[in-house]
């Protein structure tokens, strides 16, 4: 997974014409695409540190603690669980499965979400109408639990069948938001501009408004894997998921399944949930970070909050700074720090 | 001069920017006499605008005003605590705003917004009091009294306008402050919406600080004009005396190109762009100007009363230079 | 009075979006489990003759073609297409299948008013106290020592509720006892409008309501900061400073009353994933609502009662989308001028 790198030299600056700017020393931008990462190399790296054979039923003494609780051992650290599997084993390579059944879900659904959102955000009319009507119903759909038809009904299904399934319902937020960008940026100057000088439409999709496009569809994508690996670990959880492949929520199911919580074996779901945790709150920092840099209104109202003491705190007008001398006076004020 | 409403003196207003301080305003001084209407002209991007706001301490926070006093009726805003400010916003000075299209609460209906000033500065009134001033203050911009119990959304650009225009006026402030107020309007409705503003102002004897882009409007509507260029003002005069004698190179530019400069909302020009950044030495409009010489680059120009109540800060109006432009023009009126 | 926003047009539109999504759903339950193959007759049978315990492999084929029969499933796919349509528009689910003489319809009705308790106070709350606390958080006399922690914390928003459930049912139910770790009520009660009952079920309620207003509750409060700051930059709020109006009017009619409104719009778009969340407390929790049924059908594969389960859910999401859709006009004076004019 390469979105945690990527967006620090993928993201310039805010896409206003002349605001570009390095901003990738945002820290919430490098603090969750680190705690992504870490995640991401734990599951990458792990097997070449840990055997992860020991992720197979009956391969290890079952019902051991952790290596800090009294009872446990150097050859298990974070304990077994019940059917004799290796927590450690378990989530690296749960991990891994968790994070690619995301990634892939993602990617499918930001597909069909960029040809939506940029066909009807760009080509306007009765596409766009098709467009949203489409997204707006489709997003309202409790995916869950028609997930939890359709998984039940394949019968035990695979990651990656699993991951296609979930891309269905990755699709229309992120086609929201690429179409109401598209439908904004349609008006900036710099577009016009480009149309005037007689650019063919795919000329402009891919050179104008491509480029400024990235920051909000780096953004999409991280809040479509988010989602993705949050209806993931549900479905799992409730014994739906991949059969074959150990993931963090099928762990969860197990445990609970094996009443972990009454017999009071906590780090069998403890230890999922705290990686789930992490993934999780990684993914939503980074995506915050992501807006603060595509949107940097939201950064500039920080800065006016810690100068509002001194003085008679005033409002930025956004038209104010936009049809008044403000314009020439602040262009960067909005991603200084 | 005491009996003015309003008294700027050397206000100067920055704008923090990660290159260090942008100067919007720099230094510029006027006055506003009681019930007279006093235009305020120049580019997009001037100062203008941020003028108004600083009139009414209302620069917004990367901006802050940096230095220079502004008087309202004797009291020195610029120092003012916030509690006070607020009691004098509107009271004294109201601001009718240039983005008319946004500038009402999109969730309130047009009565009770016009109420909740009245409330908030004079204290609780009686319902049937309350709507009968609202009522009357709504007739006089031409409204009729329905257009109360509507919501801006349902109100067209002139027609919120208006409501505008009745809100300034609901506290009968001394002074109001004009931001382009029409700029957003088409040009049928312009006319028709300055002449209400006129009317209003002049029937209750308000003066009026109007600023707009557009000369040639300006011409018909102010009694007095001060020309502004990349934050400074050049030019002061009365209409008439701008108009037939444009002094400043700049004003004479403007009142040349009166039919290019109608050209509704102005990009600021690259020129005003780069000399609010980097500031020439010398005069800030030397760059663009043809009679540029040597001191303009050495000397900031002071202002200098060609004629009573005509002033211009240009080097070509010095004394000795040879110049015959000023003679021509003290000769004249 | 007349009602604003209310237009004809909107309305219809609001009521082709919620046909669309009931249908949009339908239709996925009916396709994928057929391209899935496998004939949910055959298993069922299978099951049925399995929990007799008899290996009655003669009589079953018959009793598949004469089920098959009965449910149409010898018919051309279009014409059970239509079929399926027209019972589910018209709720007519049929019989469980485990539960055999019970028919789903009861099955449901049963279960709905646990959930829709749950579900419907822990989501109102969630909803008001985290639309409270953003609008703390973007207050001005705010300390700015709350207004840089409470964001933080908030980031376990982006955790899914049913983690926080299994962490809340350790803590104060398996380790601290305080609470009962599941159902709704104890056995030993009886279901009554009395005082005990009604404190057995407020008992039973409190981890499961808190486990979906604390995961939600952030949600709404980052998105309502979120709106506060927008609304900030806007040319009302400038005119409203401009107006010297009390600083409690700017915050209340005029920042908060702007940013509050589209968080209903909000609400609706993400009462699919409310529901969807749902589910899994409902699951954890052994809380015998429409979330546990599901699962039930689910483990007995008791696909007739998983089916119908899913397509009411939706259909509610549906009906509870269209009616705040329906409401938005009357509250928000802005909704049905944005959405007519072509942006």
């Amino acid at each position: 997974m390469t979105e945690g790198n990527g967006t620090d030299t993928l993201l310039p600056g805010a896409p206003e014409g002349g605001q570009r700017r390095a901003v990738w020393l945002n820290f919430k931008l490098v603090a969750g695409a680190s705690m992504v990462l870490l995640v991401v190399f734990f599951g990458l790296l792990g097997p070449l540190f840990w055997n992860t054979k020991l992720a197979d039923p009956a391969s290890s003494p079952p019902n051991l603690p952790p290596i800090w609780e009294a009872g446990g051992t150097g050859a298990h650290p974070l304990g077994t669980e019940s059917l004799g599997r290796d927590i450690l084993a378990l989530l690296i390579v749960g991990s891994e499965a968790t994070l690619r059944v995301g990634a892939i879900a993602a990617a499918a659904g930001l597909v069909i979400a960029v040809v939506l959102g940029f066909g009807g955000g760009y080509l306007g009319g009765w596409v766009d109408d098709v467009v949203r009507v489409l997204a707006d119903s489709w997003v309202t759909i409790p995916a869950l639990a028609v997930l939890v038809v359709l998984a039940a009904a394949l019968q035990g299904v695979t990651a990656d069948t699993e991951a296609l399934l979930l891309a269905l319902f990755s699709w229309p937020e992120a086609t929201r938001m690429i179409r109401s960008q598209m439908l904004s940026m349609r008006g900036r100057s710099y577009v016009k501009m480009a149309r005037l000088s007689g650019v063919s439409s795919a000329g402009i999709m891919f050179t104008e408004i491509l480029p400024n496009m990235i920051p909000y569809v780096v953004a999409s994508f991280v809040r479509a894997m988010a989602g993705a690996i949050m209806a993931a670990t549900g479905l799992e959880a409730l014994g739906l998921g991949p059969t074959q492949t150990p993931t963090l929520g099928t762990t969860i199911y197990y445990a609970i399944q094996g009443s972990a919580l009454l017999r009071g074996i906590w780090w069998w779901w403890g230890m999922p949930v705290v990686v789930l945790v992490l993934i999780f709150s990684g993914l939503f920092i980074l995506s915050i970070g992501l807006d603060e840099v595509a949107n940097p209104r939201i950064k500039r109202y920080r800065y006016r909050v810690r100068r509002a003491g001194r003085r008679p705190a005033v409002p930025v007008t956004a038209s104010a700074v936009s049809a008044g001398p403000a314009t020439v006076a602040t262009p960067s004020v909005g991603t200084e720090q | 001069m005491s009996d003015a409403v309003l008294e700027v003196e050397g206000l100067k207003v920055e704008y923090q920017t990660s290159s260090g301080p942008a100067v919007a305003v720099n230094g510029i001084s006027f006055q506003v006499f009681p019930g007279e209407t006093l235009g305020l002209v120049g580019e997009s991007g001037c100062g203008k605008s941020t003028t108004a706001m600083a009139i009414l301490n209302l620069v917004q926070a990367p901006g802050r005003i940096a230095e220079g006093s502004i008087r309202l009726n004797g009291t020195e805003l610029s120092t003012l605590n916030p509690r006070s400010m607020r009691r004098i916003r509107w009271q004294e000075v109201a601001l009718i705003p240039q983005g008319a299209m946004d500038s009402l609460n999109p969730v309130v209906r047009v009565d009770s917004q016009i109420a909740e000033v009245i409330e908030d500065h004079e204290g609780r009134q009686r319902f049937a009091d309350m709507h009968e001033r609202i009522t009357e203050l709504l007739g006089m911009v031409g409204l009729p009294a329905r257009v109360g119990r509507l919501y801006p959304h349902e109100l067209s650009g002139g027609m919120k306008q208006r409501v505008c225009i009745a809100m300034a006026i609901a506290l009968r402030p001394k002074l109001l402050v004009a931001d382009e107020p029409t700029s957003a309007l088409d040009v049928v409705v312009q006319r028709v919406v300055a002449q209400t503003l006129l009317d209003v102002t002049q029937r209750l004897g308000m003066a009026m600080i109007l600023i707009g882009h557009d000369i040639a409007l300006q011409a018909q509507l102010v009694d007095r004009m001060a020309v502004m260029y990349a934050g400074s003002i050049v030019e002061v005069g009365r209409v008439e005396s701008i108009f037939d004698h444009p002094s400043h190179p700049y004003t004479q530019l403007l009142v040349s190109s009166v039919p290019s400069i109608t050209e509704r909302r102005r990009r600021p020009s690259d020129a005003t762009v780069r000399e609010v950044h980097h500031r020439p030495s010398g005069c800030v409009f030397r760059l663009r100007c043809p009679q540029a010489f040597d001191r303009c680059r050495a000397e900031v120009p002071a202002m200098r009363e060609l004629v009573p109540g005509h002033v211009v800060a240009c080097h070509l109006y010095a004394g000795g230079s040879g110049e015959p432009a000023p003679a021509e023009a003290a000769g004249h009126v | 009075m007349r009602l604003r926003g209310l237009n004809l047009r909107y309305v219809l539109r609001r009521l082709g979006t919620f046909v669309l999504t009931v249908w949009l759903a339908a239709t996925l339950i009916f396709i994928i489990p057929r391209l899935a193959g496998g004939n949910p007759i055959a298993a069922m049978v299978g099951k049925i003759s399995v929990a007799a315990g008899g290996a009655e492999t003669a009589h079953s084929g018959a009793l598949v073609a004469a089920w098959d029969a009965r449910f149409g499933l010898n018919d051309p796919v279009f014409v059970q297409y239509l079929i399926f349509l027209k019972n589910s528009v018209t709720f007519n689910f049929g019989f469980s299948i485990t539960d055999y003489p019970a028919s789903v319809n009861q099955l449901i009705g049963a279960a709905l008013p646990w959930t829709l308790g749950l579900v419907g106070l822990a989501t109102v709350i969630a909803f008001v106290l985290g639309t409270g606390i953003g609008a703390f958080m973007a207050w001005r006399r705010t300390p700015s020592l709350i207004r840089s922690v409470l964001p933080l914390s908030l980031t376990f928003t982006a955790v899914p509720s049913f983690m926080l459930g299994l962490l809340l049912l350790w803590v104060f139910s398996y380790t601290l006892g305080w609470f009962p770790a599941g159902n709704a009520y104890s056995l030993g009660v009886t279901p009554g409008l009395n005082l005990p009952f009604l404190w057995n079920v407020v008992q039973h309620g409190i981890l499961p309501a808190l486990t979906i207003v604390g995961a939600a509750m952030g949600f709404w409060a980052l998105s309502m900061r979120g709106m506060m700051v927008t609304i900030e930059g806007e040319d009302y709020m400038v005119l409203g400073e401009a107006k010297g109006l009390r600083p409690s009017r700017l915050f209340w009619r005029y920042r908060v009353r702007n940013s509050a409104l589209p968080q209903v719009t909000s609400l609706a778009l993400n009462l699919g994933a409310i529901i969807s969340g749902q589910i899994l407390v409902e699951y954890l929790f052994d809380y015998p609502g429409v979330g546990q049924l599901l699962y039930q059908g689910i483990l007995n594969e008791d696909y007739v009662l998983v089916e119908s389960i899913v397509f009411l859910l939706i259909v509610a999401t549906a009906l509870a989308v269209l009616v705040l859709d329906l409401i938005l006009p009357l509250i928000d004076p802005r909704i049905s001028y944005l959405r007519e004019v072509p942006r």
